[in-house]
């Protein structure tokens, strides 16, 4: 029955293998990312004593990436719901937990793909990971927010109707996640609500870890990061699993 | 004679609107059962109940024996089902779709490719198995749905408005295969059409449900008869009346409206 779970992560992979524009098209505000403001703010970054800006940039980026595609896929069940595929998924006789297992792994590969897709193109504008060895440790944190994320989004879009909402949930959810994590600055010597708001955020706790494995400078402590992203993966799943398997067309 | 659906007293109301107010009615095994009725009647409403897409609001329902709360995967192993809305994968090609299917409906490895190419012969869509739906027409997109619902050998097959929008030599061929279907494997046949002339022509027995209930419920030649009119359409006006019925806009139809800016700007 893990068949199951097998084609529907087949079935993301294909839709991504095949939509080449897609693909592209998401790696370039990465790209812009990392050349606008990792050049841009360099000097300034340099001469505040803080070191290269760009390879503190990097970790943060390769994790934006990760989550705007999580997000997106997680939220691609409605499209599947207006484009009526879902239906097809959901009068199968499987219970709907392989199905939302299967769709957010699938999901979740895609955009550790990106994230690594991000990885090597910084690595050729300049990027230097400070051990090699580091690496795979790195890739642990990317899986984590992969899933996590798609994860949440599969469950905030079970709930919702149409793509009204999906300026709403941009705006205000995975900005707030992204510009609020340390992705693009240091998290010390924050203003204290800022810093709790911070401490809430699971992206947070991702960017800690890439940017500790490859980079060597670890804020939070690796343990942490991992110990909160692995209990929030298993939470959203849960509730997304709920969530998905009380869908009504 | 054996009963393959068996519905009683079934209703459903969303909020304050009874869209489907305790309808009762059977199916017999291996009948052609044609279920019409105007816009907004309940007929996709009642469909998506049998299926176990939808909770009732009360009533029984039986499907092959199952009941489609307490037995879910019973039940959906009974039927295969064409939508009134497409319901492919576009991006995958027509044997991925149909195998897609497969595998969820558990039609075991060895003879899922067999099947597979047999029923693509049969829509005549062989030829382009290996292409992207979305580069199909949209008769086309129906014959593979078509094919793609029988893979799994359904008891009940269910045709929510299958024909809506085909050219007549599409209809003509679909119709002709599902008879076949319904004569060579006793396959029960639930449908929706708007078109009565095919309903007259193919089903065994007919239901008519209006604002959510079922007005009359007989062969086509009863219905004629006892409405005292010449053609099923007639006989349809005479019991549901001239009145346009108008549909609210759901928020889909708003959706669908601006789908096709954004799939360019994916």
């Amino acid at each position: 029955m893990n068949s199951v779970i097998y084609v529907m992560w087949l079935r993301q992979l294909k839709r991504y293998w095949r939509s080449k524009a897609r693909m592209i098209g998401s790696l370039g505000q990465p790209l812009l990312f990392l050349i606008a403001l990792g050049f841009g703010f360099g000097a300034i970054y340099q001469a505040a004593g803080q070191g290269n800006y760009m390879d503190f940039l990097t970790p943060g980026i390769i994790a934006m990436t990760i989550l705007f595609t999580s997000m997106f896929n997680g939220i691609e069940v409605i499209w599947d719901r207006e484009f009526g595929f879902l239906k097809e998924t959901l009068v199968a006789p499987v219970s709907r937990i392989k199905i939302m297992f299967g769709r957010t792994l699938g999901g979740a590969t895609v955009s550790f793909l990106q994230g690594i897709i991000v990885f090597i193109i910084a690595i050729a504008i300049g990027f230097r990971p400070s051990s090699i060895s580091m690496i795979p440790l790195a890739f642990v944190y990317m899986i984590l927010i992969a899933f996590l994320f798609t994860a949440l989004g599969t469950a905030i879009a079970s709930k919702l109707e149409d793509m009204q909402a999906f300026q709403l949930i941009m705006n205000f959810l995975v900005m707030p996640i992204f510009f609020l994590s340390g992705a693009l600055f240091p998290l010390n010597g924050l203003p204290g609500v800022l810093e709790t708001i911070t401490q809430l955020n699971p992206l947070s706790y991702g960017v800690d870890g890439i940017r500790g494995a490859l980079t060597g400078a670890v804020h939070l402590g690796f343990l942490m990061d991992f110990t909160v992203l692995a209990v929030l993966t298993i939470i959203v799943s849960l509730i997304g699993s709920y969530l998905f398997s009380k869908i009504e067309v | 004679m054996e009963k393959i659906i068996e519905v009683k007293n079934l209703a459903k109301t969303f909020r304050d609107f009874e869209a489907v107010k305790g309808i009762s009615f059977d199916v017999n095994r291996g009948e052609i059962f044609a279920f019409l009725g105007p816009n907004g009647a309940g007929k996709t409403t009642t469909i998506k109940m049998l299926t176990t897409l939808l909770h009732p609001t009360s009533g029984d329902i039986k499907i092959n024996g199952f009941n489609p709360i307490t037995q879910q995967e019973n039940v959906r192993k009974s039927f295969g089902i064409v939508f009134q809305d497409q319901s492919l994968d576009e991006e995958l090609t027509a044997y991925e779709n149909m195998e897609f299917h497969a595998v969820l409906y558990g039609v075991e490895e060895n003879v899922r490719r067999e099947r597979i190419l047999e029923l693509l012969k049969f829509v005549e869509l062989i030829d382009r198995k290996d292409e992207q739906v979305k580069h199909f027409s949209g008769g086309m997109k129906r014959r593979l749905e078509i094919a793609r619902g029988l893979i799994h050998h359904p008891k009940i097959l269910f045709l929510d408005e299958p024909t809506l929008g085909l050219d007549p030599q599409t209809r003509n061929f679909m119709w002709d295969y599902i008879k076949k279907m319904n004569e060579k494997e006793g396959m029960t046949v639930f449908l929706t059409t708007h078109y009565m002339d095919e309903a007259e022509k193919i089903s065994d027995r007919i239901a008519i449900i209006d604002h959510g209930q079922i007005v009359a419920i007989d062969t086509p030649k009863n219905l004629k008869k006892a409405t005292k009119t010449k053609s099923l359409e007639e006989a349809f006006l005479k019991l549901t009346g001239k009145q346009i019925r108008e549909e609210e806009a759901s928020a889909k139809d708003h959706l669908r409206g601006h789908a096709r800016m954004w799939r360019s700007r994916k």
